[in-house]
């Protein structure tokens, strides 16, 4: 089966292709089409995994051109790490397929929705199956641009137009970084393939500083795509996209992709003890702050994206820290879990139409399968046994203990601690309490069939995905996907203590401030406000950017364009007066000296022809006589002359 | 009675001469046609007596003589049908009076 990989990214592209062309001559716009291919991509994968645990694995490639004498390989490689990625990513896409039966419904841009909903799902497939970085980066973008057009669905508000264009235009600064990361590893390994570049390093062909400036660059395209600090901004505003679509392109897939290639290019990260400090640090910053913005936002998506951001700044710590087979667990189980927390979001929301959490509340009664699967998604998030989030967020906070990290290993205790906090005030403040809005609260009502099924399914997911990596499965995962060599955990009771120490915590104090009520929140606030003013302003760093890249954009254009208008203008201005000049007075030698010369010819012509005219008499005697006298005189001549 | 080649071309320039001045001189337009033949005459009597006294073994001067005489022929069949033409439409043949071949 895991030969026939290449058909997994193929079926939805034709989907799309169908979608996009034929879909209005269909029922239903063509979503079915997407579903079902979607669908028949998930079982395909799900047999590849199968194959691959069974110990198969593929790499089939061919050659793409040649530059010079180096040969440009292009195809597709199959190992645990890809096969596991093939089937999270169907996985998730095809339940957000489903989920979007139901939410999208009698949408403006129905048809559009699906088909590019296919088209992403094909080109994430394709970059977990590239073989070779120029492979990747061609479905990188791909995905970026999908990102952007699924985004901007609702393009008609100008806000959504804006979120669409800072999202691309801001991963694509860390996409520059990641071309230019990419063409020195060309430069120096010669290849773009995975494996050739690791023998290289491994040869010591590649080393040094251009293998860790070489890494650092590719993580820059990592931190665009992935969010992390300090291009994060991007994310929360995504969330002005239908919420389906945050939840497999913004959770669980396309902000993954930059965690995925960092486990993918692994290779040139290992011997580069700056670069994976760097990975390490980069997130842990992005874990801690932006688990601190998520405290305060009163926007339900806001949560979770800012959420996204602070779990992604986890995983790139545990690669950071050695902990690969950790990174990707999380990414696994985070994207399972995160997916659930934004499809159950998004049934609230079509529910009360609002997104604002002071708008809902009491709402656990009225929608009683989006609240017990949302509880087992924040349950998830929060690091409760024994759901998965548990399981990856301690093998996280081992690897950095076990690798030395110590400030990273408290600042993740802190980072965890906010997560339960943040997501349990969610929870309390969407399902508990009193209604606060009694309109909306009365009209919201339990999501239709296709929108719970997928909940129902991730929920389960969550529950039992996290074991697969546990004691009670002898360590499975890491004997499945790992660098190098197996890491086998050795439980830590310090590290287990911290870890459930920073969900009770948390869990607590939101127990206590917004459940109960127990301390006063406004207290809280009162005694905290420049923390809280800067915590609800997000740092300020919109502000910021605005300031110092927009403003600054624009103030050198207007340079730039004053300078255009003076300087090259005027240039453009001067040669332009001088060449009319000049033309005028070529015409005028023109109009004088040459046509004057020409009819100057003609005149002389005409009058010469006015005189030799009178010579021809029309009396043919006299012809004839002037015959005969020049015979005469020519013989004379000719006799006498000599 | 053989006569000397200079006779004989004297007679052949005394025509010439009388050709010559009878076209030039004379209106009537006739009469400038009879006086060519005249000149293409002597000309047949110079070839005829060079081929005669120089090479009398070969007869090319009597062949030149005949293509004259046919080719005056001719002309002179043309140069009548002119006249005929400029008689019907001016009523008379004088030549110094017909004057249409000018620019």
């Amino acid at each position: 089966m895991a030969e026939l990989a290449w058909l997994v990214p193929v079926l939805p592209l034709a989907s799309f292709l169908f979608i996009s062309l034929a879909g209005h001559t269909v029922k239903g716009d063509g979503d079915r089409i997407g579903v079902a291919a979607v669908g028949a991509s998930l079982l395909l994968s799900l047999a590849i995994l199968i194959d691959v645990i069974g110990g198969a694995r593929v790499a089939a490639d061919m050659v793409w051109a040649f530059f010079g004498s180096i040969q440009l390989r292009m195809g597709y490689q199959v190992d645990p790490f890809t096969a596991t990625m093939l089937v999270m990513v169907t996985l998730i896409s095809f339940l957000v397929h489903i989920y979007s039966l139901g939410y999208m419904h009698g949408d403006v841009r129905y048809k559009r929705y699906y088909a590019i909903l296919s088209l992403f799902t094909a080109s994430m497939l394709g970059l977990v199956l590239a073989d070779n970085f120029l492979l990747l980066f061609i479905f990188w973008e791909l995905i970026g641009l999908c990102s952007f057009l699924l985004i901007g669905h609702w393009y008609e508000k100008q806000d959504v137009g804006y979120a669409a264009m800072k999202a691309f235009l801001t991963t694509r600064v860390g996409d520059v970084g990641m071309f230019i990361g990419i063409m020195l590893i060309f430069f120096h390994a010669r290849t773009f393939q995975f494996d050739g570049v690791a023998q290289a390093v491994a040869a010591g062909d590649f080393a040094g500083a251009a293998l860790a400036v070489a890494a650092v660059l590719i993580f820059a395209g990592a931190i665009g795509k992935s969010a992390q600090f300090p291009l994060h901004v991007w994310l929360p505003d995504a969330m002005a996209g239908p919420t389906s679509v945050s939840a497999l392109i913004h959770a669980a897939t396309l902000v993954a992709a930059g965690v995925y290639l960092v486990a993918r290019a692994y290779g040139i990260f290992a011997p580069s003890p700056t670069a994976l400090t760097t990975v390490a640090w980069v997130g842990g910053i992005t874990a801690i702050f932006a688990a601190s913005i998520a405290l305060v936002m009163e926007d339900i998506k806001k949560v979770l994206a800012y959420s996204t951001v602070s779990q992604l700044g986890f995983m790139m710590v545990a690669l950071g820290v050695g902990g690969y087979t950790a990174g990707i667990f999380h990414l696994l189980t985070h994207a399972v879990f995160k997916a659930l927390l934004f499809l159950a979001s998004g049934s609230v929301i079509h529910g009360v139409d609002t997104q604002n959490m002071h708008e809902m509340g009491g709402l656990y009664k009225k929608m009683p399968i989006t609240f017990w699967t949302w509880a087992i998604g924040s349950g998830a998030l929060a690091g409760i046994y024994p759901l998965a989030g548990f399981w990856s967020k301690d093998e996280i906070l081992l690897a950095a203990h076990e690798g030395g990290y110590t400030a990273l290993f408290w600042i993740l205790v802190i980072a965890a601690v906010f997560t339960a906090f943040y997501i349990t005030r969610a929870t309390i403040l969407t399902f508990f309490g009193k209604p606060r809005d009694k309109k909306r609260f009365d009209r919201a009502h339990e999501s239709p069939a296709t929108m719970t099924v997928p909940l129902i399914v991730l929920a389960a997911l969550a529950v039992v995905l996290g074991f697969a990596n546990s004691p009670h499965t002898g360590w499975w995962f890491s004997h499945f996907v790992y660098f190098d060599h197996p890491h086998e955990a050795a439980a830590s009771p310090f590290v287990l203590f911290w870890a459930t120490a920073s969900w009770v915590v948390g869990v607590g104090a939101a127990i206590l401030v917004y459940g109960l009520g127990v301390i006063s929140r406004r207290a809280v606030i009162d005694n905290l406000r420049p923390v809280w003013v800067l915590l609800k302003n997000k740092y300020y760093f919109d502000e910021l950017y605005h300031l110092v890249f927009v403003r600054g954009t624009v103030a050198i254009s207007r340079i730039v364009g004053w300078f255009d208008r003076v300087v090259i203008d005027g240039i453009v201005n001067l040669v332009g007066y001088g060449a009319a000049k000049l033309s005028r007075a070529t015409g005028e030698f023109d109009l004088d000296v040459i046509d004057g010369a020409v009819n100057g010819i003609a005149v002389l012509v005409r009058s010469g022809g006015a005189v030799l005219r009178r010579l021809q008499t029309g009396y043919v005697q006299s012809y004839v006589l002037a015959l005969f006298v020049t015979v005469v005189v020519g013989l004379l001549v000719f006799a006498f002359g000599g | 009675m053989t006569l000397s080649l200079s006779v004989v071309l004297a007679v052949s320039a005394l025509m010439f001469g009388l050709g010559v001045y009878g076209a030039l001189t004379q209106r009537n337009a006739i009469r400038v046609l009879m006086c060519i033949e005249l000149v293409l005459n002597s000309v047949n009597i110079n070839l005829v007596a060079f081929s005669r006294y120089v090479g009398p073994d070969q007869a090319l001067g009597q062949v030149f003589t005949v293509f004259v005489m046919t080719v005056a022929a001719a002309e002179a069949a043309v140069g009548l049908a002119i006249i005929l033409m400029v008689a019907r439409r001016k009523a008379h043949i004088d030549i110094d009076q017909i004057n249409l071949l000018k620019w």
